[in-house]
């Protein structure tokens, strides 16, 4: 790897440490959020935001702009403090997570927050979306991609196998979804919920190029991420291996940490170990 | 202070939902729970341990839910078919329509956190339409209850009913507002209060505040009716009716958009029998800010004071004409 690359990814872990930090403060704060999915998305939304998608904060709306949706919605507070760190909003305003009138929401909503797309948080809606995205792309001519991040768990819902064969059939290349591979859901595992394996098989058999990528290795996503479409004519698929709550050591990969509050205690810890990290 | 206020222990009717079920189960082994990744949620996570062979998690599907358990009714079972209300209404509501109402499964749904109760969570997880959308569907019973009492209570009822049953609690704590002699039946609404002047209705988290706004007008020489309507549908028109033949007006007041839910049905029972002057409470048929749930109630004028104010209003547009 090149020193150039290298400084890089460099910036990027020290961008996801930073939204980590802010993302766990806004939750406390807030007394309600979802710090286990957030922290598992944190490094694939900046590795997005910071290395990927061609987008301009100060023009949200212009109209060859990559989409993104956020399809897991109850990851809000991560995409804000992503959204803040790119310049989209204001960093003041994240102290305002859902408090009275705050445009932030416990899920995203794009009347309120420039750069939202869709609005999301009932599970199975981004996804359906983003394949009417990348359709009219594809109607325009126009080069813009559509990225789309869904929860594992997400992929229970009947309606996102609706739209991965709905862009199988129609050969979506300009299509990425990024499936957080965090092996939980909100009561268990997913393998002993419902289970999801042999994952990457079902989206090859639905028509998608698969690849799979260590979900919290901003090199490997930078690099698996630019390298779409994996094959033209096909909608690309990343499956991105993370763990739940990654960065605090205490609550990674357990399943009451999908929406637990962290207490006084855990907070100064957890925000100890956030900033000691390089 | 006011009598409901004066008791003020404050429940999460899950508990007597998730406690009531329990009981059932164990003395009928018809009886099973469908969930969907929402144990925790719907607060059944004792059923699961006791009765792990009658218990289905069928993850994060909704549509698959109430179709399975339309199935497990097919199959003799009494499924009690358990989810977050915004859900499990809004996205399986064709499978109420069909594999529920229009097939006559002896299936009992429970919408669990319904109403405002995600708070600042927002519109998405609100459920404040799914008395509108559930009320639009022929055969199906629709039940909203009050307090713990009565939750306990309309648990039983919908496993002594053949036939579907939607079930709606919540999870904003609320206060007792029936006396432990309480007797619930499907269809009948409960006088909590006798009064002259007009009757106030309410159902679900509402009723508690109904009867604080009776006291704080009966402070003010206004008397008050209140009526709880736990059961939307069938409706009782009988209660509807004498209410507004003996008091001549009638505040309706809902946890839900004021479009076809509680106010919507009182209405359309008393302008085509007997019409008075009404006023409806409930979310404006707009999308909520940002708020906590009490918060939200407070924005929407969904308070014992609001309640007040609302029938003063009545009372005096009435005496003007
Ligand atoms: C339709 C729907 N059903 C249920 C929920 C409640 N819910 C919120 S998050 C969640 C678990 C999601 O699991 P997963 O998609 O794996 O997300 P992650 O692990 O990344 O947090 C559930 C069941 C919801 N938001 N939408
Ligand atoms: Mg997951």
């Amino acid at each position: 790897m090149t020193e150039a690359r290298d400084g890089r990814v460099d910036d990027l872990r020290r961008r996801s440490q930073a939204i980590r930090a802010r993302d766990l403060r806004m939750v406390y704060e807030a007394g309600l959020g979802h710090i286990g999915g957030e922290f598992s998305a944190i490094d694939i939304l900046v590795t997005l935001y910071f290395g990927v998608l061609r987008i301009v904060a100060g023009d949200p709306t212009a109209p060859d702009r990559d989409r993104f949706v956020l399809s897991k919605g109850h990851s809000a507070a991560a995409l804000y403090a992503t959204l803040a760190e790119a310049g989209f909003i204001d960093p003041d305003e994240l102290a305002t997570f859902m408090a009275p009138m705050s445009r932030l929401n416990g899920h995203p909503d794009r009347n309120k927050v420039p750069g939202v797309e869709t609005n999301t948080g009932p599970l199975g809606h981004g996804f359906p979306v983003a394949v009417g995205m990348a359709l009219a792309a594809r109607a325009d001519g126009s080069s813009r991609r559509t990225f789309v991040l869904t929860g594992d768990g997400e992929l229970q819902e009947g309606s996102m196998w609706e739209a991965a064969m709905a862009a199988g059939h129609f050969g979506l290349d300009n299509l990425i979804v990024i499936v957080d591979r965090n092996g939980l859901q909100q009561g268990d595992f997913t393998e002993r919920t419902m289970r999801l394996e042999p994952l990457a098989d079902k989206w090859r058999a639905f028509g998608w190029a698969v690849r799979e990528v260590d979900g919290h290795d901003h090199a490997a996503l930078l690099q698996t991420l630019g390298a779409v479409p994996f094959e033209w004519g096909r909608p690309s698929c990343v499956i991105a291996h993370t763990h739940k709550a990654q960065g605090i050591s205490f609550a990674t990969d357990r399943v009451e940490w999908h929406h637990h509050v962290p207490s006084d205690s855990e907070f100064r810890r957890a925000l100890a170990e956030l900033e000691a990290a390089p | 202070m006011t009598a409901v206020a004066a008791r003020a222990e404050l429940f999460d009717c899950r508990d007597a939902f998730a406690q009531a079920l329990l009981e059932i189960a164990k003395a009928d082994v018809r009886v099973v729970a469908v969930v969907n990744d929402s144990v925790g949620s719907t607060k059944l996570g004792n059923l699961r341990t006791e009765f792990p062979d009658r218990f289905f998690n069928v993850g994060i599907a909704e549509q698959n839910l109430i179709g399975v358990g339309a199935g497990l009714a097919n199959g003799g079972k009494i499924p009690f078919v358990c989810g977050a209300s915004p859900f499990l209404t809004g996205r399986g509501l064709e499978q109420i329509k069909v594999d529920a109402a229009y097939s006559n499964a002896n299936i009992k749904l429970v919408g669990v956190s319904s109403g405002l109760a995600y708070g600042a969570l927002g519109p998405t997880h609100h459920s404040i339409e799914d008395l509108a959308w559930t009320r639009a569907i022929a055969n199906l019973t629709i039940i909203v209850p009050a307090d713990p009492i009565e939750t306990a209570q309309a648990v039983r009822a919908a496993y002594e009913t053949d036939g579907p049953i939607f079930l709606r609690t919540s999870r904003m704590p609320v206060p007792v507002v029936h006396p432990p002699d309480y007797r619930f039946r499907i269809g009948r609404a409960a006088m909590l209060r006798d009064g002259r002047d007009l009757t106030i209705i309410a159902n679900g988290v509402m009723v508690s505040r109904a009867v604080e706004a009776a006291e704080l007008l009966d402070s003010v020489g206004i008397s008050a009716r209140v009526l709880n309507m736990a059961t939307l549908s069938p409706l009782d028109s009988d209660a509807i009716l004498d209410a507004a033949r003996a008091t001549g007006g009638i505040v309706t007041v809902e946890e839900h958009t004021v479009r076809g839910g509680l106010g919507g049905a009182v209405a359309e029972t008393v302008v085509t029998e007997h019409p008075v002057p009404m006023r409806i409470l409930g979310v404006p048929g707009v999308f909520a800010p940002t708020g906590s749930p009490e918060y939200l109630l407070e924005h929407f004028g969904l308070t014992a004071d609001g309640i007040r104010a609302a029938a003063i209003d009545l009372l005096s547009a009435r005496d003007a004409s």
